[in-house]
């Protein structure tokens, strides 16, 4: 199994952030139980506090810039997702809503996440479950059943928190498991995965990254667009019958001035965009 | 080289006195500024068309029909004809009458609009955007090239045996561009057709402008219309300049901050870095506006706003006379001294009658020796069934090709 990515994403404000502190044990509890498959689980950081300016010139301007723009595209490569807010006014903070409010329809479809969340009291700890869940099943990520809620006196002696963390560094890191088509080690799968199987999706994200920093996801919607030459991969390797990696080279074909933070451009076909 | 101005028509407060001018005002002022566009030599003046506050142009052609009576030259445009919103039929006799009246002096730029509640108004849903957009262009490209059209669809009443009067002048319809800023089918329709493709790219950065207008030019190459650098293309661009640049600096940033769009965001320093604003001297504006090309290729029509964010007309006036002695020339002279001689002008009424005199206008889709028509033919033998080892390879080739529908976008887009 290659190395599956993880972005975690945080809103905490202070320093340092209890908020921050929680998405540290989250991560290091989901790398260790993809360890023993053989892989170290690459974790690409978004703290948003840095990224403040920059949220709000996107939502003035209508396009990402420097840091954001990376950071957005960072997400948009990762194979799961972690996403830690505390708990502002019953809810997550502006600052978290509107950092996903700039992340494009369709870019988490299916990519495994794990909810978690800070708060003064564990009055809050629902939360998670009725602000945070409905916004990532608008983004139709596919969460965890177990969101991580911790409050203030968590950190203290009590071991719940730790057992919260594993159970869902564990529903996180099978979820991965399964989308990098490994077989489970120490997890029998419980159900189905929620989208089409997609062996060799890691592969072929790595191979196309070397063309394109940051690496494009590959497509889960691809479909065969009959009689248009100019929509095939580029020559260099045409006995690939992967859909996704042909599907790749067309975006790094047609991004030769790639806007950093958006999706690559695709096209439909004339013809079918007038039979429809 | 094509240069000119457009004008989106927004009544907005000029920040500095808290003066608003009124509808009756700004519409006189738009054709004051048209008058200027033609006596300091511009090629093209194009006015939006809105269907609400604090926009005062809803009718796009009354406008440039009054100009083309007070001027002599200059080419009448829009930006842009809302082509979901409008009849077709209405768009192909409105404009018609207006490039006869105008003697053949027009064309238009089609886009969608991105204010959701204007749609119902004329019984569309902005959701529908973008097959409306597909479905009324290919009727009203009928109107203009058949001269008897049945025509049925999803958006509109049935046509039968109908009869667009006047017919285009000459028999050449008005050039058409499409719009748009960030809907791959949009630049995909434009390919497809052979027309022009327009990108607004004033509030958007050189790495996704860039993009666009690849995708626009591969698929115009693809449908055979010419090569990818012969496509036809238009770019927006937007300056205030003073002789010296600290005070149009200074001048301008009050309009800045408060500018509808982008106003109370980004500072004017960040902006004018990663947009096509300049904010400075006439050399300044020069110098951003020749760097288009780095990211374009050679294009076609250079459009530039100049009236918008409260700016008085005395103001934007004096910006156009400036423009008129320190810029233009310069540009005409650079932009036509860098342009490699296989790649066209913009065209104009007699280029357009002159390629209709050759038979060589565009065919939609591509003429069967086109790139999209062999991959046509090959879909055809394919599905025919046909073994013939060279027709085969190609379908099975073709079999394999990829395309993705996910919808681009959620965020509000299209020329404003």
């Amino acid at each position: 199994m290659s190395a599956p990515t993880i972005a975690v994403v945080t809103a905490g404000l202070s320093e340092p952030s209890s908020t921050a502190l929680l998405a540290d044990r989250l991560l290091e509890a989901v790398q260790a139980r993809l360890r023993p498959t053989g892989a170290e689980a690459r974790a690409v950081r978004i703290d948003l506090r840095g990224l403040a300016h920059g949220i709000a010139d996107h939502l003035t301007m209508g396009f990402p810039s420097g840091k954001l723009a990376a950071a957005l595209d960072a997400l948009r490569g990762a194979d799961a997702v972690i996403a830690v807010t505390p708990t502002f006014k019953a809810s997550y903070t502006g600052l978290f809503k509107s950092f996903w409010d700039l992340v494009e329809d369709g870019e988490l479809d299916g990519v495994p996440t794990l909810l978690a969340a800070t708060g003064g009291t564990a009055r809050h700890s629902l939360m998670i479950d009725v602000a945070m869940r409905p916004l990532f099943a608008y983004l139709r990520a596919d969460a965890v059943p177990t969101g991580v809620f911790a409050a203030t006196d968590d950190f203290g002696a009590d071991e719940s928190l730790q057992r919260r963390i594993d159970r869902a560094a564990g529903e996180l890191a099978e979820r991965i498991r399964r989308r990098t088509g490994e077989p489970a080690h120490d997890v029998a799968p419980a159900a189905a995965p929620a989208g089409p199987a997609e062996p060799g999706a890691v592969e072929t994200r790595s191979a196309a990254g070397e063309e394109l920093s940051p690496a494009p996801r590959p497509l889960r919607s691809e479909e065969t667009a009959p009689g248009d030459p100019a929509l095939t991969a580029p020559s260099g390797d045409e006995s690939s019958p992967d859909p996704a990696r042909a599907a790749s080279g067309t975006a790094s074909h047609r991004t030769a001035h790639r806007a950093s933070g958006l999706p690559p451009l695709r096209v439909t076909p004339f013809e079918q965009l007038l039979r429809q | 080289m094509q240069i000119g101005i457009f004008s989106v028509g927004d009544v907005t407060q000029d920040p500095t006195d808290g003066t608003t001018p009124t509808e009756h005002e700004r519409i006189k002022a738009t054709v004051a500024i048209a008058r200027k566009a033609e006596e300091i030599g511009l090629d093209v003046f194009a006015v939006g068309q809105h269907h609400n506050p604090p926009f005062a142009t809803s009718s796009p052609t009354t406008t440039l029909a009054y100009i083309a009576a007070q001027t002599e030259r200059i080419m009448l445009s829009t930006s842009t004809t809302l082509i979901t919103t409008t009849d077709p039929v209405r768009i192909a006799e409105d404009y018609g009458m207006l490039q006869h009246l105008a003697d053949g002096r027009t064309d238009l730029m089609l886009g969608r609009g991105n204010t959701g509640p204007v749609y119902p108004w004329f019984g569309k849903d902005i959701r529908q955007g973008v097959p409306l957009a597909i479905e009324n262009y290919n009727l009203l490209h009928r109107l203009w090239h058949e001269e008897v059209v049945n025509w049925s669809g999803r958006f509109r009443t049935p046509l039968q045996s109908f009869t667009l009067s006047p017919q285009p002048l000459d028999g050449v319809a008005p050039f058409v561009w499409h719009g748009s800023i960030r809907t791959p089918e949009i630049a995909e329709q434009a390919a497809y057709y052979g027309d022009g493709f327009f990108h607004n790219n004033i509030f958007w950065n050189k790495e996704f402008t860039g993009q666009m207008i690849d995708l626009y030019r591969e698929r115009y190459e693809h449908y055979g219309h010419g090569a990818a650098d012969q496509a036809i293309v238009g770019l927006g661009g937007q300056f205030f300049m003073r002789r010296n640049a600290q005070e149009a600096r200074r001048e301008f940033r009050p309009y800045f901050d408060n500018a509808p769009v982008y106003g109370h965001g980004p500072t004017m320093e960040d902006f004018t870095d990663q947009t096509p604003l300049t904010v400075g001297s006439p050399q300044e504006v020069i110098e951003k506006t020749l760097s288009f090309r780095e990211y374009a290729g050679d294009y076609q029509r250079q459009l530039f706003l100049v009236d918008h964010a409260g700016l008085p007309l005395k103001t934007v006036l004096e910006q156009l006379d400036l423009f008129g002695e320190e810029v233009l020339p310069t540009l005409r002279r650079e932009f036509d001294a860098a342009r490699p001689a296989h790649v066209p002008e913009a065209p104009t009424h007699a280029s357009l009658v002159e390629r209709r005199r050759a038979g060589a206008d565009p065919v939609p889709g591509g003429r069967e020796d086109s790139p999209a028509g062999e991959a046509r033919r090959a879909e055809r033998d394919h599905q025919a069934g046909q073994e013939p080892g060279a027709e085969r390879e190609r379908g099975t080739a073709a079999r394999t090709r990829e395309t993705d529908q996910e919808r681009p976008a959620t965020r509000t887009e299209e020329t404003r």
